[in-house]
């Protein structure tokens, strides 16, 4: 028979810029930030709402975590608002410029000086880097088995979580037995909005912080000094469109276009 | 740590301004920084009175980078065929181990994979090195992994590439960590700097909004994932010459703890709209699915297939399969006839390397003229069906 077994979730969520509103001018180079709002990586929302449902239909916690600087509070209150029951920040100023090799080292660190966990929780990217590589990294950081892009929790019975796992032609069905880790795409739900009583736990919650040194870390291992790759130029990009506006009536347009794409056709 | 010279500072704020994140500014005439920074050294750059500087220990560089060569592609092989990114990697790989005039590899990884390692061959790949095992037959990121360190650890390429696929994109990221190096994901452009051997990895970051150049200069392999469908493929050369070795993996390599139970492959919605020559595609000006459907008929006359920005596929006009952009497909066609499509950096990531790229809009304007090689500026419930019937005439359909 199957036992319930409860659950000790982490979800790993990234205050991150709303990315469809960063711009780079081409002229400074520099991204303009006016207006553009801090706001929860929106697949973590989704890797939190899971947890949440995992939470309530086999019992246990959910801890938000979150490595940033000290504004980062924000999405940490925001999960709690939507479900979480602990929130942790890890943040040093040491940790800044930190690749995602970086970011997996400080975020091992910090999960091994939480305390134990049955499963990992992230969304499949984060929308400013794009990057999808601290899931799978933190995952062989903390030698625990993962499976990326699950779009679907099929069952959990004898401490073996199935699932489906989207592909680029379909999907597979997994199982993974705990602890391990997944990260999840927007499929798998439709993330709650906060309840009030959520709302009234995330304003009085406190939030346990994590420095450099209260997980141990290697100072050669953290932030720029411990990252492996550099960024070494940003650009807007360029197009190299001929822009050959076709003039005349609308008649006088398709014929021109016509004789434009007649190799084509 | 990013540290200010007090008193080389002169207040001017130049600093202020380029910092894109916000984590400086200047208080009582001298610069202060908080807890923002992301060490990008932009304001290092822009300081005149030389104030700013980051201090970083000295990074230490791997022992033994020189003893790193050759160029070596991951051919991903599913459900019986050679992905077609494999090949892309094989013709950028080329070109950059020709620069290098060093070898190229690849490393082939499934069950009963027939003569696929010949056709790597055939697409450019000096030697591929090939399991072909049961335990292959099914993804898993550990075996994988395992397997594609084990290899990398004896051969010890400079330059380690795969696509950026839902599997290049899961297992990739494990090897690197094993492996204590750098890794690019989703890479649009690759080059070796000639001086010192470096490679400059090219990508899109803030969803298409940004460009940046990152590199990996202390440790190897460099690794990194490429975007499908960007680079070009070879022609295939059927008298190219390789050598094909089994690599033999120790039996401990090829456990995994997740299991994969079985694949269910998904229906396509129509045709594959990655794999045609002409692409019409519709964007919120078309007003409606009505008004979609001109973009299909335009489509039909031209054999095309039928895609569509995220709006249109947001308003459900049309399903997710049909979407080009940074969270729809990469598709580069030899003709692309975007109708209404405002062209969002979003959507243009995803098409503007189209052969000929055609834009029609009632915005003169709209972005997506700065990446049309043709732009026509007018009504498209007009301009659309015009040329859907023109079209018809001159195929004498």
């Amino acid at each position: 028979m199957d036992q319930i077994q409860p659950m000790n979730i982490i979800v790993c969520i990234k205050q991150v810029p709303d990315a469809k509103d960063v711009r780079l001018d081409p002229k400074t180079n520099t991204m303009a930030r006016e207006g553009v709002e801090s706001i929860m990586n929106p697949f973590d929302r989704h890797a939190l709402e899971e947890g949440v449902r995992l939470k309530e239909l086999y019992g246990g916690t959910v801890t938000a975590l979150s490595m940033g600087p000290p504004q980062a509070e924000a999405v940490l209150r925001d999960a709690v608002s939507c479900g979480a029951d602990e929130a942790v920040l890890v943040s040093d100023r040491a940790f800044a410029g930190a690749d995602t090799w970086a970011t997996t080292y400080t975020l091992a660190k910090a999960i091994q000086v939480n305390g134990p966990f049955d499963l990992i929780i992230c969304g499949k990217q984060a929308i400013d880097g794009d990057t999808a590589q601290v899931g799978p990294g933190l995952g062989k950081r903390l030698d625990i088995p993962y499976v990326s892009y699950i779009r679907k929790i099929t069952g959990f019975a004898d401490g073996v979580l199935a699932m489906h796992r989207l592909m680029d032609d379909g999907y597979d069905e997994v199982e993974m037995p705990l602890p391990g880790l997944i990260t999840v795409v927007k499929e798998i739900n439709e993330p709650r909005i906060p309840s009030l009583k959520g709302k009234m736990k995330a304003k009085k919650l406190s939030i346990k912080t994590l420095s450099a040194e209260d997980i141990g870390a290697d100072p050669a291992s953290i932030g720029l000094p411990g990252s492996t790759t550099q960024v070494v130029k940003v650009f807007a990009p360029e197009f190299k469109g001929e822009r050959a506006m076709l003039e005349g009536s609308v008649e006088e347009q398709v014929e021109q276009l016509l004789n434009k794409i007649e190799p084509y056709l | 740590m990013l540290r200010i010279d007090k008193e080389a500072c002169i207040g001017c704020g130049v600093c202020e301004e380029v910092c894109t994140f916000g984590a400086i500014a200047v208080v009582d005439g001298v610069a202060e920084v908080n807890e923002q920074c992301t060490l990008c050294g932009s304001c290092v750059d822009s300081c005149e009175a030389d104030a700013l500087s980051i201090e970083t220990a000295a990074k230490s560089v791997q022992a033994d980078l020189h003893r790193w060569s050759g160029i070596m592609v991951y051919a991903e092989y599913r459900h019986g065929r050679v992905a077609p990114v494999s090949f892309e990697l094989l013709g950028i790989g080329r070109k950059l181990a020709d620069q290098q005039k060093v070898p190229l590899s690849a490393v082939l990884l499934g069950f009963g994979m027939g003569d696929a390692a010949a056709e790597l061959v055939s697409y450019g790949a000096d030697t591929v090195f090939q399991v072909d095992d049961p335990a292959l037959e099914h993804f898993t990121d550990e075996i994988y992994g395992n397997i594609l360190e084990d290899i990398i650890q004896e051969q010890k390429p400079e330059v380690v590439l795969a696509g950026a696929t839902a599997i290049g994109r899961s297992f990739i990221p494990l090897v690197a960590t094993a492996l204590a190096t750098g890794l690019t994901a989703d890479c649009t452009r690759l080059e070796i700097r000639a001086e010192d051997g470096v490679l400059l990895q090219t990508r899109p970051a803030f969803g298409g909004n940004i460009m940046a150049t990152i590199e990996c200069s202390a440790t190897r392999p460099q690794m990194a994932t490429v975007r499908p469908r960007v680079m070009k493929a070879a022609a295939p050369d059927q008298a190219r010459k390789g050598e094909i070795i089994n690599y033999r993996p120790a039996a401990e390599r090829l456990q995994s703890r997740v299991r994969v139970l079985g694949s269910v492959l998904e229906e396509q919605d129509q045709v594959n709209i990655t794999e045609g020559d002409i692409i019409v595609a519709g964007g919120r000006g078309l007003d409606n699915e009505k008004g979609f459907g001109l973009i299909k008929e335009l489509a039909a006359s031209l054999d095309g297939a039928v895609g569509a920005s995220r709006a249109a596929v947001d308003s459900a006009w049309i399903a997710y399969p049909h979407q080009v952009g940074q969270t729809g497909k990469t598709v580069n066609p030899k003709l692309y006839i975007a109708c209404g499509i405002s062209g969002a950096i979003q959507h243009v990531v995803g098409m503007q390397s189209s052969e000929t790229i055609v834009a029609i809009n009632k915005d003169p304007n709209a972005p997506i003229f700065d990446v049309a090689t043709y732009g026509i500026v007018g009504d498209l419930f007009e301009v659309v069906p015009k040329l859907t019937e023109r079209i018809r005439e001159r195929k004498g359909q």
